[in-house]
């Protein structure tokens, strides 16, 4: 495919690497942010090729990781409810809640659907006008315009019975969360590619200038992400912060100031809490006070739940870089991809299920 | 979950208002709004996630990026140090 595959020639990518070892002199933690940049790095076994000065640690990037608890208990009471037809991304279903998944509610005889976009669920909606239809909106700034589409277009065509179950979160303040962490190690970052189309990367200057770190804007490849760790490596040799976008094929300065608006026009900025992590200031989007008819959690009047977190699970120490899915006692024994204990072993983006699916069953043994 | 793939697009049309297309990632062609990319036309390349087009492909970046990498090496090669003699 044009404009992948050449990101994914080995001959390139040697090159990257022999660079890389010419220039680093010194340890470094970089985080990937992104789950898909997770999901890329161990499925190419890129943690392993880099010189090991390098280490590479996996952020909290994975929406449907960080998605709490209380809102996917939410959702399990919303599907259960008569009359309603619950659409989600597939990677939500297998997440466990405090008590059951969106799978078994399914196979149970609740209506529950995968849509591939956000714009299916209100044409669900519209075929079914005597039933209601909830789509669970889960995401970072790049699904967020999307998300913020079905529910513009949901009003525009006039469609009543469509409301949405809001987890949006945003990838500025988590980094800088990871950085005020008293644990971090963490000394660069390869930034979110794909988050940034939309909402660009100046909103990084500012974390770069504050932390003294620098932050490169990386695609999701084989080539981008050794090309990404390259660029990091240079800078903290150099000791130079700043914000440098590796990924600029898709990435530009100012992003993508339409579906900004799109996203403005229907969320607002709000607290939020994430699985594992906790509750992280100006960290999320709810629906405008304006749209609130459309909040499904609102519509079907869920309150406050109260909430069950498995003790085993260490996925919270995961999400935030300090801990490997293999130091978890859990991980591949009581927790497995098809009874996971938490949701970093669902999302193909997770690090445990990244670390299961390729068989990162132990730490690295060196020769 | 932000998994976006690079796809062409093959037709523009209107859906009750709504700028859509079709769009082929490499011979499976899908729908995807292109409302938010209004300088992307048939033949472009656009980046889609979830049915929804974020950027279109920078060509010409994607040119000087990659012409960057096969760069990398040429002056790892003369650092060698010539042999003695």
């Amino acid at each position: 495919m044009k404009y992948l595959d050449e990101y994914r020639d080995g001959r390139v990518a040697a090159k990257v690497l022999a660079e890389l070892r010419r220039v680093v002199t010194r340890p470094w933690t970089l985080m990937e942010v992104c789950g898909g940049q997770t999901h890329s790095i161990v499925k190419h076994g890129i943690d392993r090729l880099l010189p090991e000065e390098i280490e590479l640690v996996h952020g909290p990037g994975c929406p449907v990781c960080v998605t709490p608890l209380e809102q996917i208990d939410k959702a399990h009471a919303i599907a259960q409810r008569p009359g309603v037809i619950f659409t989600s991304f597939g990677d939500m279903l297998r997440v466990p809640g405090s008590r059951t998944d969106l799978l078994r509610l399914k196979a149970q005889g609740a209506d529950v659907r995968i849509v591939y976009a956000p714009l299916d669920a209100v044409k669900i909606a519209q075929a079914h006008p005597d039933r209601e239809v909830v789509f669970f909106a889960i995401g970072f700034e790049t699904t967020a315009p999307a998300n913020a589409l079905a529910v513009t277009r949901a009003q525009a065509l006039g469609v009543k019975n469509f409301s949405v179950l809001v987890s949006q979160v945003l990838v500025p303040p988590a980094i800088a969360a990871v950085l005020q962490s008293p644990g971090n190690r963490v000394r660069g970052f390869l930034g979110p590619g794909h988050v940034c189309t939309v909402m660009g990367t100046r909103e990084y200057d500012a974390i770069a200038q504050r932390y003294h770190v620098p932050i490169v804007i990386t695609g999701f490849e084989p080539v981008d992400l050794l090309d990404g760790v390259l660029r990091t490596v240079r800078r903290l040799e150099a000791g130079e912060a700043g914000v440098e976008n590796q990924y600029s094929r898709v990435v530009s300065r100012q992003g993508n100031p339409a579906a900004r608006q799109l996203i403005w026009s229907v969320f607002e900025v709000c607290d939020r809490q994430w699985r594992g992590i906790g509750s992280i200031p100006k960290s999320g989007l709810r629906l405008r006070w304006e749209l609130r008819e459309l909040d499904a959690g609102r519509r079907f009047e869920v309150g406050a739940m109260e909430t069950l977190e498995p003790a085993a699970c260490i996925s919270g120490q995961v999400l935030r870089g300090l801990k490997k899915p293999h130091d978890c006692p859990a991980f591949g024994a009581a927790c497995t991809p098809e009874h996971p204990l938490g949701a970093t072993m669902v999302s193909a983006e997770g690090a445990c299920a990244a670390y299961y699916a390729y068989g990162r069953h132990h730490a690295k043994v060196n020769p | 979950m932000c998994l976006a793939i690079p796809g062409k697009v093959v037709e523009v049309f209107e859906d009750h208002g709504l700028r859509m297309g079709r769009i082929d990632f490499a011979g499976t062609v899908r729908k995807a709004c292109l409302a938010h990319v209004p300088e992307a036309g048939v033949g472009d390349y656009v980046l889609v996630h979830v049915g929804f087009a974020l950027s279109v492909v920078d060509a010409a970046e994607a040119a000087r990026t990659y012409a960057l990498l096969e760069e990398l090496g040429l002056l790892g090669e003369l650092e060698t140090p010539e042999a003695p003699g």
